[in-house]
C-alpha cells in the first residue's frame, strides 16, 4: 500500500487560545492549532504537559474556561462526549479502555451503535429488518477484523487478549464508527518493536485507504517523525512549537524540553 | 466427542449471528421443551406443579429482569420484589376497575406500569454507582412495601388482595395443569426476547455501560438513556412476575409476598446462576428450588428423615455457604460452569 492518493485538505479541527484548569492547576494556556482535513498530526511533549487533556477537550469530557473549538466549520461550546461521537470523533485511550466482558467482535460491533438504527422492539424480536441491519453491520466489522489482522480472537473474551492485541482491537472499536477524526492516545505505549511496526502500518493505512483525519499523541519520538505531518509540542500545559516534523526537530525549545537546559 | 463442533462449517454471517450456532445446542434446546411441554404434564403431580414448577418459573422470569439490570447492565438493585409488587398490585387494580379487560392484558400492563415506576427509581443511577445504587433501590423497596400496606386503595380496602379467575380469551386456565403451561409459554416467550435483546445492539449498549462507562460514553452511547431502558425492561420483566405470582401462583396474597427477602431470593438465583446470562438466570432459579426438594428427599432416601426445622436450617447453611462460593470462585455462576463443562465435552472421554 504505497502512499498514493493523500490528499490534505482544508482545516478540520481548529483549536484557538484553549485554556484549561482543574481548581489552581493551569492544565491548558493559550493553546491554538489546527488540523487538516487527511493529515496525521502529532502532539507531543514531555509528561503532564497536557497531551491528553488537550485530547479530552476535543472530544468533550473537558469544558475549557477559555477559547473556542471550531471542528467542521461549526464552533462549539459546551459537547458531552456522545454529541461528539455523533459528529465523527472515534478515540482510543492510553490505557485501554475495551469492554472487557464481551468478545472482540461485539466490542467492535458496539462501536458501530450510532449507526445502527432499528428500534428497540424491533432487537426483541431479532426478526426481518433488524436481523438484516444487524448482518449488514456484521459485514462491515468484519472488513475491519481483516484490515487489523485479528480473525483468529474473533469471538475471545478481550480481558484475555494480550496487551498489544487489546490495543488493536481498540483500534477496531474507533475504526468501526467510521470517523473523520480518529484521536490516538498513546497507541504504540508499552509495545515491542514489533507491535510497534505492525500499528504503525495500520495507522498509516487508515489514513491512506480511509482518508480518516488523525491526530495522535505519541512518545516514541522516531515514529511520530516518520507517521506525521505536522507536529505540535507542548510543554507545562503550552505551545512551545509547531510545524512538520523537521522544523520541530531542530527548534531550540523542543530539544531544551526533552534534553534539559543548563542551569 | 459429546459435543464436538467439528464439521459444523458457517457459510454465512447469519448463520454464525444464530442463537445457538452450534447444533448439539438446538437439539438440547428442542428436547428440553418437549420434556417442559409434553414430558411434565405425563408425569407430575399437583403437589410438583403449585408447589415447585410454577413458582420456579415465575421467579426465574424475575431473575431474567434483574439479570438485564444487574448482569448486563452493571446497575445493582434490591428492588425486585417492589417492582414485583408493583406489577401485581396495577394487574390487580386495573382488573377491578377496568370492567371487562383481558387478563393477559392486565398482566402486560401491570408490567409497563412497573417499567415506569422502575425509571423513576432509575433516575438516580446517573450519578451514584455500585453499594450507593443498591442502598437507593433498597429505599425504593421499602417504599414500595410501605405504600401497599397503608395506602389501602391499592388492595381495595380488604386485608388480602384477591386474584381473578384467570379467563382469557373464554379459556379457563384453572387446574395447575393449565396454569403451568399459561406460565411456561409466558416464561418461554419473554426469555427470547430477553435473549434477543442481549445479543443486538440494545444488550451491547448496556454491556458497554456495565464494562466501562467513560468509553461507553466515547462511542456515542447515552449514558442515562441507556441505564433508565435497563431499568424499564428490567422492571417489566419483574412486574410481570409478579403479577403471575400473585394471580397464578398464590391467588389471594398480602403485600409481605413482596418484601425485601423477595428480592434478595432473586438476587441470589441471578448470582448463583450467572450474572451477564439469560441461561443462568434460569439455573439460578431451578437450583434455588431443587435444594429443599433434594434436602427433604436424599436423607430420606437412606433412611435418615430430617426434621422440617433442620431441613430449613440446612437449606440456609447451603446458600449463604454457596453464594460465598461463586462470589469467590466463579463470579459468573452456573453458566459459566455450563460453559465450561462443554468445553470439556467437546475431547471427553478422550484425552486429545
Amino acid at each position: 500500500m504505497t502512499s498514493s492518493g493523500r490528499v490534505i485538505g482544508d482545516t478540520l479541527l481548529k483549536i484557538e487560545n484553549i485554556t484549561l484548569s482543574f481548581g489552581g492547576v493551569r492544565a491548558l494556556s493559550d493553546v491554538s492549532f489546527d488540523v487538516r482535513k487527511g493529515e496525521i498530526r502529532a502532539i507531543i511533549g514531555p509528561n503532564g504537559a497536557g497531551k491528553s487533556s488537550m485530547l479530552n477537550c476535543i472530544n468533550g469530557f473537558y469544558h475549557p474556561q477559555k477559547g473556542q473549538i471550531t471542528y467542521k466549520g461549526t464552533v462549539r461550546q459546551q459537547m458531552r462526549p456522545h454529541e461528539a461521537a455523533a459528529q465523527g470523533i472515534a478515540r482510543t485511550f492510553q490505557n485501554i479502555a475495551l469492554f472487557k466482558g464481551m468478545s472482540t467482535l461485539d466490542n467492535i460491533m458496539s462501536g458501530r451503535l450510532l449507526k445502527m438504527k432499528r428500534g428497540f422492539f424491533w432487537q426483541a424480536l431479532y426478526w426481518g429488518p433488524a436481523e438484516r441491519e444487524e448482518l449488514e453491520h456484521r459485514e462491515a466489522v468484519e472488513k475491519i477484523i481483516d484490515f487489523l489482522e485479528i480473525q483468529a480472537i474473533r469471538k475471545m473474551p478481550v480481558g484475555k487478549l494480550p496487551y498489544g492485541l487489546q490495543k488493536r482491537v481498540e483500534l477496531g472499536r474507533a475504526l468501526a464508527a467510521e470517523p473523520d477524526l480518529l484521536l490516538l492516545d498513546e497507541p504504540m505505549a508499552g509495545m515491542n518493536v514489533e507491535e510497534k511496526e505492525d500499528m504503525c502500518r495500520f495507522i498509516l493505512d487508515v489514513n491512506d485507504q480511509f482518508g480518516t483525519t488523525i491526530a495522535l499523541i505519541e512518545h516514541d519520538m522516531g515514529v511520530v517523525m516518520d507517521l506525521s505531518d505536522r507536529v505540535v509540542v507542548l510543554e507545562y500545559g503550552q505551545k512551545i512549537a509547531d510545524g512538520t516534523p523537521d522544523e520541530v526537530r531542530s527548534n531550540q525549545k523542543v530539544i531544551d524540553a526533552y534534553l534539559g537546559v543548563p542551569h | 466427542m459429546l459435543y464436538r463442533e467439528t464439521g459444523q462449517y458457517k457459510t454465512s454471517y447469519s448463520a454464525d449471528q444464530a442463537m445457538f450456532p452450534i447444533l448439539q445446542d438446538r437439539v438440547g434446546l428442542v428436547l428440553i421443551l418437549i420434556v417442559a411441554f409434553v414430558g411434565v404434564p405425563m408425569v407430575a403431580t399437583q403437589y410438583t406443579y403449585t408447589g415447585i414448577l410454577i413458582p420456579f418459573l415465575i421467579l426465574a422470569l424475575a431473575a431474567i429482569g434483574l439479570n438485564l439490570l444487574t448482569g448486563y447492565c452493571g446497575q445493582v438493585s434490591l428492588g425486585t420484589g417492589g417492582f414485583m409488587a408493583v406489577g401485581a398490585y396495577a394487574a390487580y387494580n386495573l382488573v377491578i376497575r377496568v370492567p371487562d379487560i383481558n387478563i393477559l392484558l392486565a398482566i402486560f400492563l401491570g408490567g409497563g406500569i412497573s417499567a415506569l415506576v422502575g425509571v423513576l427509581f432509575g433516575l438516580p443511577s446517573l450519578r451514584i454507582k455500585g453499594f450507593y445504587l443498591a442502598v437507593a433501590t433498597l429505599a425504593a423497596q421499602f417504599f414500595l412495601d410501605w405504600l401497599f400496606i397503608r395506602i389501602k386503595w391499592f388492595s381495595n380496602y380488604a386485608p388480602n388482595a384477591n386474584a381473578p379467575d384467570l379467563v382469557i380469551f373464554g379459556v379457563s386456565f384453572s387446574s395447575p395443569l393449565e396454569r403451568y403451561l399459561f406460565v411456561l409459554t409466558i416464561v418461554c416467550f419473554m426469555a427470547l426476547l430477553a435473549k434477543n435483546l442481549v445479543r443486538s445492539r440494545v444488550g451491547r449498549a448496556w454491556m458497554a455501560v456495565r464494562d466501562m462507562d467513560i468509553a461507553a460514553e466515547i462511542i456515542g452511547i447515552r449514558l442515562l438513556h441507556t441505564k433508565l431502558l435497563a431499568f424499564a425492561v428490567s422492571s417489566f420483566y419483574c412486574g410481570v412476575a409478579g403479577a403471575l405470582w400473585a394471580f397464578v401462583h398464590l391467588g389471594a396474597w398480602e403485600p409481605l409476598t413482596f418484601d425485601v427477602n423477595r428480592s434478595f431470593q432473586v438476587l441470589f438465583m441471578v448470582i448463583i446462576g450467572g450474572l451477564g446470562s439469560i441461561l443462568g438466570s434460569i439455573l439460578g432459579a431451578a437450583f434455588i428450588f431443587a435444594i429443599p426438594i433434594l434436602i427433604n428427599q436424599v436423607p430420606a432416601t437412606f433412611g435418615m428423615p430430617i426434621s422440617t426445622a433442620l431441613a430449613a436450617h440446612l437449606e440456609g447453611m447451603i446458600f449463604g455457604s454457596l453464594i460465598i462460593f461463586f462470589l469467590i470462585a466463579e463470579p459468573h455462576g452456573f453458566a459459566r460452569l455450563w460453559q465450561i463443562g462443554k468445553e470439556k465435552l467437546r475431547l471427553w472421554p478422550f484425552p486429545h
